[in-house]
């Protein structure tokens, strides 16, 4: 066994808490089945949003692009099931916002007609940049929570040696299972995408983790990647081992570096559900359009995982696992620790639900009245990131962000070990949520004041130079034409004084030349008449 | 005591010139107060505080001509900011000058618009396109939402909109139920 010569680390912290996965795991994965209307959301993913490239009233086939990449951080969107496009408009998504953003409504027409899909037979010889396309075209992003476009993070930086791949299925929030169904009855598709992911990147070593609750998954996942080279570990059940940083921690005893990411350090985590996603992508040329959705809680009879159609409402979901909601009751999407609560059963699913939980009041963790804070420090002890909780929440509280960056709010993960343990019941970690996006706010106010600053300088600028260039044109002018004018009377004047000095002279010349003729004239009558005399 | 008027003076006439020559080697261009006061405030350019731009506001502010709470579109934020760095009492917004509202940019409706440039000349980003007789537009990633660009239209074809506010710009809100903060804080 390859797995039990791993040696295995600890991350600092974490709680120990009833799982609740057993309801979900009963009954096997079962098709959720098309809706009669299908909202994608265009953005499902981290990055830009895709943009639509269909019309209201257009016919669409299943798996055919709808929305497409909007830039290189993006994913594009496709129809989840055949049909006619019938609005292009904002919706509610969702979001802990409940803001609504641009959705594709498709009304289903019941056949759920593929288009025509390329398969790909020769994927284990494929040039790595097909392999990539293939994987960015279908829209695949992080199925772990985080929808981070996963084309992206299987093209890591120039300057990051990557030697590892990380597959994450250790699945440690309570009450989901559908990483642990995925990989109990496709664990042939995990393990072929773990391999394409592992030849894309070119490492290797490759180290599937899932925790130890998880028997029957470990036990298909080995017997699927026998003679692969991929190691199967399973690691201890404390949350948040599934959080990537500290899965890596447990796996490799390396650390991500401080607000860093683990390519950094040479590692590229990836999710189970991420891995089927690539593989059937690759393989079969099929686009992200559905993944497994696990429904639980107190208040559904029939717990179990629907394979379902991105964009089907969550009370369809609901609909087929006999539920009995009262007024108390909340729904969840994600867990009890890190989900958000959703107004109503009307929303779509999106690519990052795993978990449409509807919680009885004993299904959500540490409620009640909150309290004044007693300086117990057990949110210091259960911090997977080593932070200090207390003092962030401080600070936050005075809403002083730059003393709260000095603890290093950015690192944290927000897995809610802190609210959970916390005796007085404070939401701790929607403290540290307020001031993180309040600084990202801060920060894009900060970028655009200087953009405004720079354009208003240049402005003021321009008008001097403008002004400085006017008064100089001016000048010029002015003194071309002074210098014209003086030119041309200098010249005429000098013009009539030469006239002048050649009339005065010549009139001397005349004057001479009489004075001399009349001398002349005087002198030779008195020699011709002294001649005669003579 | 000749010696001792001697070491006296001897050591003026060191520290003056150290003095002398650090006021040269290390002389720092213009206002760094300021600078700062400047970086605090939004850069609308508006006006609202009766100054002609942020900057002159700002050096305002640095000489103590000014109250801190004259900036409208900064709000309560860049009071508190002011407060701060100026170790002045933070104070309510003046009413006179207006009231914080939500971030706004200008848009031209493009069928009234003459093409008159007066916008063009009003703005002080330069965020609006155009040419005399050419129908004109505001860039939005770059308009303040100043609304200098309102008073001289002739035909009032710029309107204000309040900005759409993304999945991205969306802010978690303060948690409500404050717990007290107890007698060990």
């Amino acid at each position: 066994m390859v797995a039990t010569t791993r040696k295995l680390h600890h991350f600092h912290g974490g709680v120990h808490m009833p799982g609740h996965k057993e309801a979900s795991t009963r009954l096997p994965v079962a098709a959720a089945g098309v809706p009669e209307r299908i909202v994608i959301a265009l953005q499902q993913h981290i990055g830009a949003p895709a943009e639509p490239v269909v019309k209201v009233g257009d016919r669409v086939l299943k798996g055919q692009m709808i929305g497409r990449a909007g830039g290189y951080v993006s994913a594009p969107v496709h129809a989840s099931s055949s049909g006619t496009v019938t609005a292009i408009e904002p919706l509610p998504v969702p979001h802990p916002s409940g803001l609504t953003i641009p959705c594709v409504v498709i009304e289903t027409d019941g056949e759920d007609r593929w288009v025509d899909l390329q398969p790909l037979e020769e994927y284990s010889e494929a040039d790595v940049d097909l392999l990539r396309a293939r994987i960015r075209d279908a829209g695949i992003v992080g199925l772990g929570g985080a929808a981070f476009p996963t084309a992206v993070k299987l093209t890591p930086p120039a300057d990051a040696a990557i030697d590892t791949l990380i597959i994450n299925g250790a699945e440690c929030e309570p009450y989901i299972t559908c990483d642990d169904m995925l990989m109990r009855e496709r664990p042939e598709e995990v393990i072929q995408g773990v391999a394409i992911m592992r030849r894309i990147l070119g490492v290797r070593e490759c180290v599937v983790g899932l925790e130890d609750n998880k028997p029957e998954a470990f036990r298909a996942l080995q017997a699927a990647a026998a003679g692969t080279g991929i190691e199967v570990v399973q690691v201890p059940t404390i949350y948040p081992t599934g959080g990537e940083k500290q899965l890596i921690k447990v796996l490799t005893g390396k650390e991500v570096p401080s607000r860093g990411i683990p390519a950094q350090i040479g590692i590229v985590c990836q999710n189970v559900a991420t891995a089927a996603a690539v593989y059937r992508s690759v393989r079969h040329g099929e686009p992200l359009i559905s993944r497994i959705v696990t429904v639980t809680g107190g208040a559904v009879r029939e717990p179990r995982n629907l394979d379902t159609l991105i964009g089907t409402p969550m009370e369809h979901l609901l609909g087929r696992c006999d539920p009995h909601l009262t007024p108390e009751d909340k729904l969840i999407m994600g867990g009890p620790m890190m989900g958000i609560p959703l107004r109503d059963g009307s929303l779509p699913t999106v690519k990052a639900t795993n978990c449409l939980l509807a919680a009885t009041p004993g299904d959500q963790p540490n409620q009640g009245q909150t309290m004044p804070c007693i300086r117990c420090g057990e949110c210091t002890r259960v911090c997977p990131v080593n932070l200090l909780p207390q003092q962030m929440y401080w600070h936050a509280r005075a809403r002083e962000f730059d003393k709260i960056q000095d603890y290093n709010l950015f690192d944290c993960i927000e897995c809610g070990c802190c609210s959970y343990v916390c005796p007085s019941h404070i939401p701790l970690v929607q403290y540290y949520r307020f001031a993180k996006t309040e600084i990202w706010d801060q920060e894009r106010e900060k970028k655009k004041a200087d953009l405004a600053r720079r354009r208003h300088e240049f402005k003021q600028m321009r008008i001097e130079r403008e002004k400085r260039e006017k008064a100089e044109r001016h000048k010029a002018a002015a003194a071309r034409a002074t210098a014209k004018t003086s030119a041309g009377k200098a010249g005429a004047e000098a013009a009539t004084d030469a006239d002048k000095q050649a009339a005065i002279q010549a009139a001397m010349e005349r004057a001479r030349a009489k004075r001399e003729a009349a001398a002349r004239a005087e002198a030779e009558p008195k020699k011709t008449a002294n001649d005669a005399d003579a | 005591m000749i010696s001792a008027v001697l070491a006296i003076t001897t050591l003026a006439v060191i520290f003056g010139s150290l003095l002398g020559y650090a006021a040269v080697r290390f002389r720092v261009e213009g206002d760094p107060v300021v600078d700062q006061i400047d970086s605090l405030l939004p850069q609308t350019q508006c006006g609202q505080c009766g100054f002609p731009g942020c900057r002159p506001y700002a050096e305002a502010l640095a000489s103590g001509e000014a109250e801190i709470n004259r900036c409208p579109p900064g709000g309560e934020a860049t009071i508190q900011a002011l407060a701060d760095l100026l170790g002045r009492e933070p104070m309510p917004l003046d009413g006179e000058v207006g009231e914080e509202k939500r971030r706004m940019v200008a848009y031209v409706v493009e069928e009234e618009c003459i093409g008159c440039t007066l916008c063009l000349q009003a703005c002080p980003v330069d965020a609006i396109l155009g040419a005399a007789k050419q129908m004109h537009q505001v860039i939005e990633a770059e308009c303040t939402g100043c609304e200098l660009c309102i008073p001289p239209c002739p035909v009032e074809c710029i309107h204000m909109h309040p900005v759409e506010q993304g999945l991205n710009e969306w802010k978690w809100p303060f948690p409500k139920h404050q717990p007290p903060m107890g007698s060990a804080a």
